[in-house]
């Protein structure tokens, strides 16, 4: 039978805000050739419907807060052919990994009335640092062109198109006249990985980097251009720390610039 | 005598994880839970020591459903500690991104998430088999109101371009007429989405409710208005803390809230729309009418057809304030940030979403307080099932497992948000 024939899609969510798999569903002119394309086979956000693994492709949402969920990562990896995260939370702990700077308790009680009741993990982690994982995409939220591209790439047994350059190549290609050399407004442009198709610059305001770093980023030299635009050293350790945190190049560069 | 447990473990097509616990002990309902298992983030915690002007973008993050509506009532919270209005084209172009982001979200939940429990569907997609056109009009809905947030705001989800004081880039008028057609073509497919709702199948089911929701003196509810309630209650925003409280359940990851010597309360499309009728546009009222609504309401069910309701308000306000538009001179007003504490309170699509911060003398946030209406609704959603399934205890576990489902799903709960949600259990013993 065809039905059966064609490949077998699961979504999943750990910590996160639902906002990386919603694009699945922001996918307005697309969404219905993905279903004909693909079984969505589990995907509880859209669909009652439940069906077993193995799954040809897992997109996976979130990262890993507590115990529970991190053995359940290890079963979906089981079930899963290929694995891609989606997001910042899933590549590298989310905003909510700001627990990681901090003593977590003090963070259970600060919102709890009863903290007993509460489960978590000190640290909120990303999906790599418990399976392998085949392919990240990035962003807080991902762009949803991306993850169709992925989709059709993985579909047609492509290698997907998803370049790794920083912002910075995105504004020049969209024609935006450098924000940061022109207008002085700080940028976390020059450090942040690709993908958005720089959207802030174009709106008059400076990348906050919810793309995560690029490949080899100098964010050291982008500090002191920062800091000589005047950004105070507090800022920029609130700057590094965002919806990236835990990401290895800024969690350096915040404690570089913390007292 | 017989025993038993309903039991939902991943509640589908809700925003987020939870799951619904229901002990039967003969004829009686035992117990009712909601478990949400959804894990803490612990967005008041980690705000503490973030600059006031990272709040909108921040908040954001606790819901990728209704990023809009966090960013409103963290603003407004903001601009109210450090003093400020922004009123005009600013305060207007607000109101028309927040428009988008109930078009978005209402469509998605009347027709992919709320839908296929009526028609006995597991999805939208099973539908889209069988009645393409209705899913393509969904779908079409859906977009022009992620076309809307994108073009204010730069994207659909996490809009980049909101600030404290007003905005990034503020754009002409000829980046927003485009959408007109579109629009107005939105605003008959909502009067469409009324009709459509109107012929689905009702259980009949009426809660004696207290509603909350905001009122403004000429405006339908969505970024400002006074926090009111069906039993008299009439306050200001700053005042809700003296009236609302968050209770701790064993059971779950969320706070709920009750409002003191009342109880569970409604907030969202229903309360909006019973305290609110007057209110909506002579085309959002017609479309009530024709599908047989007064301007009370009390069936959840009915939600489907209130928010197709307040879909025609929306598109019919998006096109108004797109006509009325005139690009203001400056795309902010200037802040100077300073101590105090600040009250936020809008309507997002599920509800009264409420914000407080206090702020140190540099800006630096020093506390905050967010209340989504998700948590709001928690105990009513019980409270709800436990009526529910009191008077349908012979039901066949299958059939009855599904309509507590869509007893939770009425509400369009936003579980992400709450945790700061679903399994169905129903036992009986
Ligand atoms: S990466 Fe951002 S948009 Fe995606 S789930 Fe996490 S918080 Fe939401
Ligand atoms: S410019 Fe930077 S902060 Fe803005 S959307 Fe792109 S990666 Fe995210």
């Amino acid at each position: 039978m065809a039905q059966n024939a064609k490949p077998r899609l699961a979504v999943w969510k750990f910590s996160s805000c639902d906002g990386c798999q919603l694009s699945l569903l922001d996918c307005e002119d697309e969404l219905l050739a993905v279903a004909g394309a693909v079984e969505i086979a589990n995907f509880p956000e859209a669909s009652r419907a439940v069906g077993k693994g193995p799954y040809d492709l897992s997109l996976v949402e979130g990262s890993i807060t507590t115990p529970h969920d991190a053995e359940r990562i290890h079963r979906v990896r089981r079930l899963s052919k290929f694995l891609v995260t989606i997001g910042a939370c899933a590549t590298a702990g989310g905003i909510q990994a700001l627990r990681n700077f901090h003593d977590v308790k003090n963070y259970i009680s600060a919102v709890y009335p009863s903290p007993e009741f509460i489960e978590t993990l000190s640290k909120s982690t990303p999906i790599s640092d418990h399976v392998k994982v085949d392919m990240e995409l990035r962003g807080c939220p991902i762009n949803k062109y991306q993850l169709v591209e992925v989709l059709s790439a993985i579909l047609n047994k492509r290698k997907p198109g998803i370049s790794s350059h920083s912002v910075c190549i995105e504004c020049k290609r969209r024609g935006t006249v450098c924000i940061m050399v022109a207008q002085g407004i700080p940028c976390l442009g020059p450090v942040t990985h690709a993908g958005c198709g720089a959207i802030c610059p174009s709106y008059n305001r400076g990348c906050y980097g919810c793309f995560g770093p690029k490949e080899t980023p100098n964010t050291e030299s982008l500090a002191a251009q920062l800091t000589g635009l005047g950004v105070s050293d507090p800022d920029i350790v609130r700057a590094m720390r965002g919806f990236n945190a835990c990401a290895e190049p800024f969690r350096k560069e915040g404690e570089a610039h913390e007292r | 005598m017989s025993a038993k447990t309903i039991k939902v473990d991943y509640l589908a097509r809700v925003e987020g994880e939870g799951g619904i616990h229901i002990r039967i002990k003969g004829r009686e309902v035992a117990d009712v839970r909601l478990t949400i298992f959804e894990p803490p983030r612990f967005f008041e915690a980690l705000l503490r020591g973030r600059n006031y002007s990272e709040a909108p973008d921040i908040t954001a993050r606790i819901c990728g459903i209704c990023p809009v509506a966090y960013q409103m009532s963290s603003v407004q919270a903001m601009e109210n500690a450090l003093g400020i209005t922004v009123d005009g084209p600013l305060r207007a172009l607000r109101r028309l991104l927040y428009c988008g982001e109930w078009i978005e979200s209402h469509a998605l939940h009347v027709y992919l998430l709320h839908a296929p429990d009526f028609l006995g569907y597991e999805d939208a997609i099973q539908i889209a088999r069988d009645h393409p056109a209705v899913v393509q009009r969904a779908l079409q809905l859906k977009k022009i109101g992620n076309e809307i947030v994108a073009a204010l705001g730069g994207r659909e989800i996490h809009p980049i371009n909101v600030r404290v004081g007003g905005f990034y880039r503020v754009p002409a008028k000829s980046e927003l007429t485009p959408m007109l057609d579109r629009l107005q073509w939105a605003r008959d497919a909502s009067v469409e989405t009324v009709r459509w709702a109107a012929t689905l199948p009702f259980p009949e089911f009426e809660p004696d409710y207290e509603f909350v929701a905001l009122r403004h003196p000429d405006e339908y509810p969505i970024n400002e208005g006074r926090i009111v309630s069906s039993t008299g209650l009439d306050i200001a925003v700053h005042q809700y803390e003296e009236h609302f409280f968050e209770e701790h359940a064993k059971h779950s990851n969320a706070l709920r809230s009750v409002h003191k010597d009342h109880g569970s309360y409604h907030v969202g499309p229903l309360a909006r729309y019973n305290l609110n009728f007057d209110r909506l546009p002579p085309v959002a009222q017609a479309a009530a009418r024709e599908a047989g609504l007064t301007n009370v309401c009390r069936n959840p069910f009915k939600s489907i057809i209130v928010r197709g309701v307040e879909l025609v308000q929306v598109c019919d306000e998006a096109v108004r304030l797109i006509q009325e538009y005139t690009m203001p001179g400056k795309a902010a007003v200037p802040v100077v940030p300073h101590a105090g504490t600040g009250y936020g309170c809008t309507e997002a699509p599920r509800g009264i979403l409420y914000h407080r911060y206090r702020l140190d003398e540099q800006g630096i946030i020093t506390e905050a307080k967010i209340v989504p209406p998700t948590s709001q609704n928690q105990k009513q959603i019980e409270s709800d099932l436990r009526q529910f399934v009191a008077s349908r205890i012979d039901l066949p576990d299958e059939k009855l497992t599904w309509q507590c489902e869509q007893v939770v799903r009425n509400y369009d709960p936003c579980i992400s948000c709450a945790t700061h949600f679903l399994k169905l259990h129903i036992e009986r013993d």
